[in-house]
Formats: C-alpha cells, structure tokens, sequence
C-alpha cells in the first residue's frame, strides 16, 4: 500500500478557505491525532465533521473535515480533506502538523499520479486534472473541465475517422485491385483531401496555442536600456492588481516574478529578477540571457526612450524581436522626441509617459488585442490543452507536410499512405488510442514513477 | 516403423509440414484420407495475389514448396499492382488443379524420411499433457514424438445447397466425425466456420463473346527465387471478365430465403472479405452489376471456375442464376456451388511457434487455426513443421516478427487477437509492409531458412552472390559522380530531368522519379542481372521511406525486447480494466509489445503492467 501524502489542494493565497488533503492508509489515523471532535477513525464514509486542530494544547484553525473511505475516492485510497479557514498561516500550520504526525508532503500532481496508478482516471483524464491543479484562472479552469468532459476526444476522433476513410480507400485498391468499383486513389486524390485535414489541424493548433495561453499565461519579458522606465511599467501593473499579484521568488519554474491578470487572463511577467535594484536588466544578466528570455517569451514589451536616439544595443534587439509579438513602449512623450521611430519595423507602437497615472492602460490595451483575449473569452471552441497534445498534433501535421512533399515528388501512394497512417497513429496517441515507447515515456517523466 | 513426427492431413499445411519435417531428417508419416487429394485445390484455380503472393515467396525463401509447384504448374500469370509501389507488387497465377498436386504428390514420395499413408485419424494419444501418437478410425494407434493437426475443412464437414445439408468434405468423402469432440475433452475451444465455393460451368457451353479477355501478363516471372520462368508468355490460358444482370439480382432476391445461408442452415462464420453472391447483392443494394471472372481449371477437363459467384442457393435456382449470365444462357454446369462448414479451434490457444499451449508436442497448421486461403495454410503448415522438428532437436522455435514476414503478421496476429471469422490476410494488416515485400522476401528470410537447415548448399551459395552483387552496385553507383558537362545535362533533359548545377553521384541521380537504373547502364563499369539491378533501385530510390518504416518497426522491437515472464499472474496485477485482465489471462502474451496488440487491452492497461513489471523488477 502507498504511504499517506498531504498537501494543500487549493491555490495559495486565493479564496478564504483551503482545503488540505490528506490520501493514503494512514490518512484517518494522522488526522485523528490533530483532530478534537468525533474519533475519524470511526465514522461512516462520505461524511462531513466539524472540530479543531489542535498542536499539544494550542488551537490552530477551526475546521470541517470530510472523510471518505477507499475506494469511492478520487485516488481510490483513503482520503481525508481539512477545510481551514484561518487563512494561509495557519493552513500551512495545519500541514506542518499532519506532516509531523506521519504523512509526506505531496509532490506536484501526485494525486492525479495516484487516481491514474490505481486505475480511477485514464491518461487524458490525468493530463486534464494537471492542467486543472496548475489553472490559476476561471477561464483556465473552463479549458481544463472540457478537456476533462472528453471535447478533445471528440475532435481528435472526427479528424481520425476522416483520415481512416482516406486510409481505407486506398488500402482497398491495393487488397482488391481488380476491383471496379473503388475509385482508383491517386496522388491527385490524395492532395486534396491531406490538404483539408491540415487546414484542420492547423485551425486546431492555432485555438490550442491560444488555449494554452489561457491555461498557463502569457509569458511576458519586459525589456530595454536603464533609465527608460522599465520598473515603472512593472510597478504600475503590478500596483493595479494587488489583490491578485502573487510574487513568490524562485518558486516556479520560470522564476515569475509577477503576475497580473488582464481580462481572466494571466500575464506571467518572467525573469526580471533584478529589475528593482539597478533598473539595469541588459547590463546586468548579459545580452545572451536577455536573447534567450526573448526566445521563451509569448510576449515581449520593449521598452525606449522616445527622448533619445536608437543605440546598437536597441537596435540588436529589435532585430532579434521580428518573430515575436512584440510591444513597443516609445516612452516619456512629454518630453521632446529625438527618436526615428520610422526605424521600429513594428506596427504595435505605444506612446506613453508611464510616470501619469493612467500611463500602463495603453498597454494593457495593447496586449489585450494582440492575444484576441476579448475573444478567448466568449469563444466556445474546443482545443487542445496542453503542451504534450499541442505538440503530437504539429507532429501529426508536420507528417502530413511530408504527405504533401511525397505527391509533388510523385511518390507512389501505398508509400504516401505510410506518412498518412503514422499521423493518423499520432493523432490516436493524444487520445491514447495507439501505443507506442514515447508515450510511456512521457508517462513516466510526467509522473515520476519507477524506482 | 518408428515415427518422429505425424502430419495429420494432406493439403496445403500437411504437405509442407511434413517435407520441412522430413527434409530436417526427422522420420515423418503423413496421414491423409484420400492420397487422390493431396495438395488439392477445392476452390479457386489461383495462387498468390496482393499479400498472399508476398507469403508464398516468403515459403520459397524459407526452403518451402508451393513457390516451385506453382511454378510448375501455372496457366497464366499476372504481376498485380504494377502501377504502384514496389512494396505491394504482388504475383498471383492461374493454377492448374491437376498438374499442381500431381507435381507436390511426386515430390512428397520422392522425399527421405517421408511415408504417406490413407487413413482416417479420430483421436490423439495425450499422457501427462504431452503428445505420444495418433489413432486411426480402425482403433490402430501409431506413437509419434510430436503431431501436427493440418485437417483443413475436414473436422465435421457438411456441405450446404440450400435446405441440403451433407455430411462430407469438397469432394464428397467422408470427414473426421470424432477428432473435434476429442480436442474439445482435451480443453480445446472449438468453433464453427463457414466457406463457400461457386459453381463450376463446362468450358465449351459458354459464349466467350460476350465476355472480355482477360490475359497474362507478357512477361515471364517465377515465384520461386531459384527457378526460370518454365511457361512460354505467349502460350498462357485467358481468364474472362462478364458482370451479373438485372435478372441475376431479381433471381437471387425473389429466392433469397431458399439460399442456407439466408434460410437460417448455417451454423458457421463466415469470412466478410469473401462474400457470396447473395449477400453481395443483399448488402449493396445500389450496385447494379458485380464482377465474374471465368478462370479456367486446368487444360486436362473442361471446367471454368467462375470467381465471384459463390453462393449457397439450391441446385435448381443456381441453374437459374447461371442461365441468367451473359454467355452462359445454354451454360451447363458440371459441379454446383456450396458452403461448407466445419470445426476449427480457438487460435489463441497457441503459441507463436503453433504449438498448442494445452499439449506439449502438439502443433496445428491452417483452416483448423481459424484461416482461409492456400497460402495462409501452407505459411503455417511449413512454420508448424519448423517448429515441431526445432523442438525435437532441442532447439529454439523460429518466430518472424511482424516486421519480417507476412507469415509473421499472420501467426501474431492468429496467436494475439484470435479470429471469429476465416482470417484472410491483406496487406492493410502489415504495418510494416513497405518492407515485406515480393522482390526482398530472399533478403528477408533466407538466412533464416539456412540456420535452420532448409536451404541447401547451392541455393544459399546463390544467394550470398546475389547479395554481394547487390552491394557492390550500391557502392559502385555511390562512386560515381557525374559533372555538370554539356552533355550530361543534355542527355537529361532528354529525360525530362533537371539539369546539373553541382556534381551529383549516380546513387543520388537515382533517386529521381524519371530517372532508372537501365537509363544510367552506360555509365556503369560492368552489368548485373535484372533481380539485382530491381533490388538496387528500389532501396535507392526509396530509402527515405523504408528508413522510416524501420524507425517504426524499431520501437515495436524495443518493446518487443520487454518480455512478460510465462508464469506471471494477472490477478496479482491491480487496477488492471476488467477486460485488459481477462484477456490477459487468455492470450498471455509473451512481450509487452504483444500485449499492446490485443484487442481491449488499451494503453492504460500496458503501462500498469509495466508499473507492476518495474515494482516487481521483473522487466
């Protein structure tokens, strides 16, 4: 049997009440010991119990506690959720203590790995509930609930089923090929119809990028010389949206240093650590970090000094910038404007003195038409949503690219055929409807299993 | 006379069972119930086409005989699917049903270690789960080391034509009535399958001009690898192509209910690939014509086979039927259609060599696995007969992977999924089949065939020159390299080919759709015999492809290396979906990658096993 694992299971900081959960063989027990009230390890499954944590003598929360016994459960193990309501202080005391009393500390997404291990939920059940522990936003929460009600499934079936259809008459001139009847599938044929599907697929991935955006944020670099405001643009987005702002140094992988959120959508402000002290981001992490930050980044704000002329470092950058959504901040319009701004080869161009109170609403603007976040809120479509779906379909459309190559080479179609079948089998894998070692791999990396 | 190894049955799978047996020098007894009916062809006039040709080449490759009889025996022959790919070219030959089996009778009698014997076999000897002989209808029992089961359409055979139900085998004789029960006491599964065949029209009562012409092809080819063409191109039999009428169909559904099929007379399963004119007719309603091909039988009688047409309809409507063909209005039909069924087990109670996983010794070969087809029988018949006689000598089974053989896909695919139907096999089944293909079955398997000593010295000397040759062309094209000259470039735009900027080689040049290896000879320091020059092209010119299909076939072999220990027990195995364990248990596969192959078994099940391998350090 697995040991008992606990964990705050509600977002931190967000909301009055957090939830604790506790799942394992010893999840009744453990909370017994902290917990005055009923004796938990005697009350019937699937009930709700009001009483209080208790360290030694002192109270810590006031609490409710729901216990539900294997196997009805979302792990099918033993679990036990603490309802706190003494905000995060004392919810993570409430930990502190379970923790001392004989559980471990859950890693990221170790729930879902149990409910997936013991057979509750399927991969893409799995992948879905991920996307939804890591949502930090309502409308991402909506991305990861369809995901979870089988929508993907849906359009990844239909998509399936068509390319079976083209599979299947071509496999029947070459089992049958004195058969009349089946028209004859020719590369000419064939052309038309990959064509379509990739229009499809390129529809799809195109909704999922944005789809993504909405499930894990827009990752926005700010960027340019010292001096021209950089930290004032930050302070002001930052200042806000306090109630929302979470900055937790060195917590997340992209080392987010704020985060805002913009129309439901979050905007991930990466890697400006240091931007406080010496305003200084180029000169201080280098030129080559400042290139590779641009390279992660979903969004780039440039920041110049519309009172100076364009330099070789600004110059640089905005050659390096072509392929991104990049905005840039022509800032200090009150003072005399010496830059050659017909120089900027960008179309998004704001001018602004962000020391004025209302100096960042342009900006926000900006964004907000830029990632169509307007419509990313009413749209109702599906699309994929994560990064290991996104990523099997470019492969499945990049196969079907080779389709495309192979009939302008004249390849022959039983061979063209091949490239048809291994995107029809990529598809399947999003869905886990074929099987291959990457997704066992991927299986593996994702929930940490093995010795 | 003290026997290794009994092959019960003489058609297809018997015969080449027990020449690989005996050809292995194991003493060998084949048991047939009529010598007359040896390697007999009860239905259609034809061997090989799309994937079924691929498998006869493979027997060829291997050190089997079909691929020699045929060639010693063919009307007419056709290379299909010229107009596609290499990789799903296939041979298919008219057949001659008299020549054929004369030619495999003679040399099973002219083979060591081989004695036929006329009997009728109705029970097995079993001690202690292992095999130890056979007994006769007359109660004689004959020991033997190991059994091969090769019984065909044999076990409990009725012939149906309407409301007439006859207890018989094609051909009137009498079938196995006991040996299926016995297999079912022993544990085996049995399950009811059902044929059909069309009816046979004598050749000189048939107006051939209202009938389209259907030739051979006018270039001489072989399916063995070691043979020459031994018909003349221009002396081949036509086959014929006619279509049904209006008045056909009209026939066929104002009597639909007197057909056994439709009358509710058939127990049996019948194979979805291979229709009878009835359910054609029920089932495509809007078709207004189907297909018939006249197909001669042999030059020595005079029936026409007419492919198409078969149907289970009784002896009085199918004159109707036929008289209602264009050509046929005074048709005089020599052999009615039928259905037949007849008992066959459950494959997946075998082992990827066919031995059965009940009976220790004991292997089974063709329709009684569940198959249809020649060539799918003799495929299995001479893997059976490998197998008994590896296991005899102490040695390891020889299993071709799915990415070496058609005969592969169909044993996996026989021992994995199971059948409810008579397995045909098709290419859309390989999914490798790029590489499976007609032209390299030799580079396949020949070696395999020589490790287990069915290649002789002079065939296998043949075939590492071939294989040299072809290496050695390779090389030599990737030598040469042609400059950008006038004259280059001129000669190829005269092949419709873009001219040279840079130097190019030869191997390069080759892989341009317009460009062939006959169109660069001149180039070339020596020649090399049309199969190596073909060889050649074909992996030039389509590298890129079959790289891929490799890459594919790689990850199937990577999880065909994680093998499932034999003694695993799936109850021990948690969370397992209900269907995944019970099919489990079932087919216990031997690799996960064989795992992962079974129908129910979804990816979810495979990484809980593999979970539960990795907790238990089992894999």
């Amino acid at each position: 049997m697995n040991d008992t694992i606990a964990a705050i299971s509600t977002a931190q900081g967000v909301g009055a009440i957090s939830i604790i959960r506790v799942s394992g063989s010893d999840a009744f027990s453990i909370v017994n010991k902290v917990f005055t009230g009923k004796d938990l390890t005697n009350v019937p499954s699937h009930t709700i119990h009001y009483g209080k944590i208790v360290d030694q003598t002192e109270v810590i929360d006031e609490v409710l506690v729901s216990v539900m016994k294997a196997p009805k459960t979302f792990t099918r193990e033993d679990i036990v959720e603490i309802n706190c309501h003494g905000g995060i202080a004392s919810t993570n005391k409430v930990l502190e203590l379970i923790l001392r009393n004989g559980a471990r500390l859950a890693e990221a997404g170790e729930f879902t790995k149990r409910a997936f291990l013991n057979g509750r939920i399927d991969l893409t059940e799995a992948e879905s509930i991920m996307d939804l522990i890591s949502s930090k936003t309502e409308a991402s929460r909506k991305v990861a609930i369809k995901g979870l009600t089988g929508h993907i499934s849906h359009l990844i079936r239909s998509l399936r089923q068509e390319i079976l259809e083209l599979l299947a008459s071509i496999e029947v001139n070459i089992d049958y090929p004195e058969y009349e009847d089946a028209v004859e599938m020719t590369n000419d044929k064939v052309a038309p119809a990959i064509q379509s599907i990739k229009t499809k697929l390129h529809h799809i991935i195109e909704e999922s990028e944005n789809g993504r955006i909405l499930t894990s944020g827009i990752k926005t670099v700010i960027i340019g010389k010292p001096n021209v405001g950089k930290s004032s643009i930050l302070n002001r987005l930052l200042d806000e949206d306090k109630a929302i702002v979470t900055a937790i140094e060195g917590t997340t992988r992209d080392t987010v240093e704020g985060q805002i959120t913009i129309k439901g959508v979050a905007l991930n402000l990466i890697d400006t650590a240091g931007i406080h002290e010496t305003e200084d981001l180029v000169e201080k992490i280098g030129v080559d970090k400042s290139l590779r930050l641009i390279e992660e980044a979903d969004l780039v704000i440039l920041v110049l000094n519309q009172n100076e002329k364009l330099s070789a470092e600004d110059r640089k950058i905005l050659s390096v910038c072509q392929n991104k959504k990049t905005i840039v901040v022509l800032n200090k319009s009150d003072l005399e404007k010496r830059i050659e701004e017909e120089e900027i080869p960008y179309s998004e161009i704001i001018h602004t003195n962000t020391l004025d109170e209302n100096g960042v609403e342009p900006l926000k603007e900006k964004i907000s038409e830029l990632f169509h976040l307007e419509q990313l809120q009413s749209q109702d479509d599906s699309y994929l949503s994560n990064i290991r779906q996104i990523s099997l379909t470019k492969e499945a459309l990049s196969i079907l690219e080779e389709v495309t190559v192979g009939v302008q080479q004249e390849v022959p179609v039983d061979m063209i055929e091949i490239d048809i079948k291994r995107a029809w089998e990529k598809l399947g894998e999003i869905i886990g409807e074929t099987y291959t070692e990457e997704l066992i791999d991927q299986l593996f990396s994702q929930f940490c299993l093995g010795k | 006379m003290n026997y290794e190894i009994i092959v019960v049955g003489g058609g297809h799978a018997g015969c080449e069972a027990a020449l690989a047996s005996a050809r292995l020098g194991h003493e060998t007894l084949l048991i047939t119930g009529n010598k007359k009916n040896i390697a007999d062809m009860p239905c259609n006039p034809s061997i090989g086409g799309p994937a079924k040709g691929i498998i006869v080449r493979e027997i060829d490759a291997l050190g089997g005989e079909m691929a020699n009889t045929i060639d010693h025996s063919c009307l007419q022959v056709k290379m299909l699917n010229t107009k596609k790919g290499p990789a799903v070219r296939a041979l298919r030959a008219q057949a001659d049903k008299i020549t054929y089996p004369k030619v495999m009778l003679a040399t099973l009698e002219n083979q060591e270690n081989l004695t036929i014997l006329e009997a009728m076999v109705e029970d097995l000897m079993v001690e202690e789960e292992k095999i130890r002989g056979v007994i006769l209808s007359n109660g004689e029992k004959i020991a033997s080391q190991a059994v091969i089961l090769t019984t065909g359409t044999y076990l409990k055979a009725t012939v149906l034509r309407g409301s007439s139900k006859t207890t018989s085998g094609p051909h009137g004789e009498k079938p196995s009535q006991h040996l299926s029960d016995n297999l079912k006491k022993i544990g085996f599964t049995i399950q009811r399958l059902k044929t059909g065949t069309p009816p046979r029209i004598e050749k000189s009562t048939i107006d051939y001009s209202k009938a389209s012409l259907e030739p051979g092809d006018n270039i001489g080819y072989t399916f063995s690898f070691d043979n020459e063409p031994l018909y003349k191109v221009d002396d081949q039999i036509p086959c014929h192509l006619i279509y049904t009428t209006p008045e056909t169909h009209k026939i066929i559904l104002d009597n639909l209910e007197k057909s056994s099929m439709y009358g509710g007379y058939v127990e049996g399963i019948g194979p979805r690939y291979c229709p009878s004119i009835e359910d054609k007719i029920v089932r495509f309603k809007d078709k207004e014509r189907h297909q018939l091909f006249l197909e001669p039988e042999s030059i020595y009688y005079d029936d026409i086979y007419i492919q198409g047409f078969s149907t289970s309809m009784p002896e009085d409507i199918q004159e109707q039927m036929v008289h209602s063909l264009p050509g046929m209005e005074h048709a005089k039909i020599l052999k009615y259609a039928y259905a037949i069924e007849y008992d066959a087990i459950d494959p997946l109670q075998l082992k990827q060599s066919l031995e059965t996983k009940l009976i220790d010794n004991l292997y089974t070969a063709g329709q009684i696995n569940g198959t249809s087809g020649y060539e799918e029988a003799a495929g299995q018949g001479l893997m059976a007969g490998i197998n008994a006689s590896l296991k005899l000598e102490g040695r390891e089974p020889l299993i071709l992977k799915r990415n070496e053989a058609y005969i592969g896909v169909l044993i996996d695919d026989l021992v994995t999924k199971g059948t409810k139907e008579p397995y045909r096999m098709l290419t859309s089944r390989a999914e490798y089949r790029l590489l499976l293909r007609h032209d390299n079955a030799d580079l396949r398997l020949r070696d395999y065939g020589r490790e287990v000593g069915l290649i002789t010295d002079e065939k296998y000397k043949k075939f590492v020159a071939k294989k040299e040759a072809i290496q050695q062309l390779k090389s030599t094209l990737q030598q040469i390299k042609l400059t950008p000259t006038e004259e280059v470039n001129r000669e190829l735009i005269a092949l419709n080919s873009a001219p040279l900027s840079d130097g190019i080689t030869l191997y390069d040049l080759l892989k341009r759709t317009e460009i062939t290896l006959d169109k660069l000879q001149k180039y070339l320091p020596e020649s090399y015999s049309k199969e190596v020059e073909e060889q050649v092209e074909i992996q030039i010119k389509y590298e890129g492809y079959i790289k891929k299909a490799n890459r594919e076939a790689e990850k199937m072999l990577d999880l065909e290396k994680l093998k499932i220990p034999e003694d695993i027990d799936y109850q021990q195995v948690h969370n397992l979906a209900s269907e995944a364990l019970q099919k489990l248990s079932a087919v216990r596969p031997s690799t996960i990658a064989q795992a992962s192959r079974i129908s129910g078994v979804n990816p979810a099940d495979i990484s809980i096993l593999m979970i539960y391998l990795k907790k238990e350090h089992k894999l």
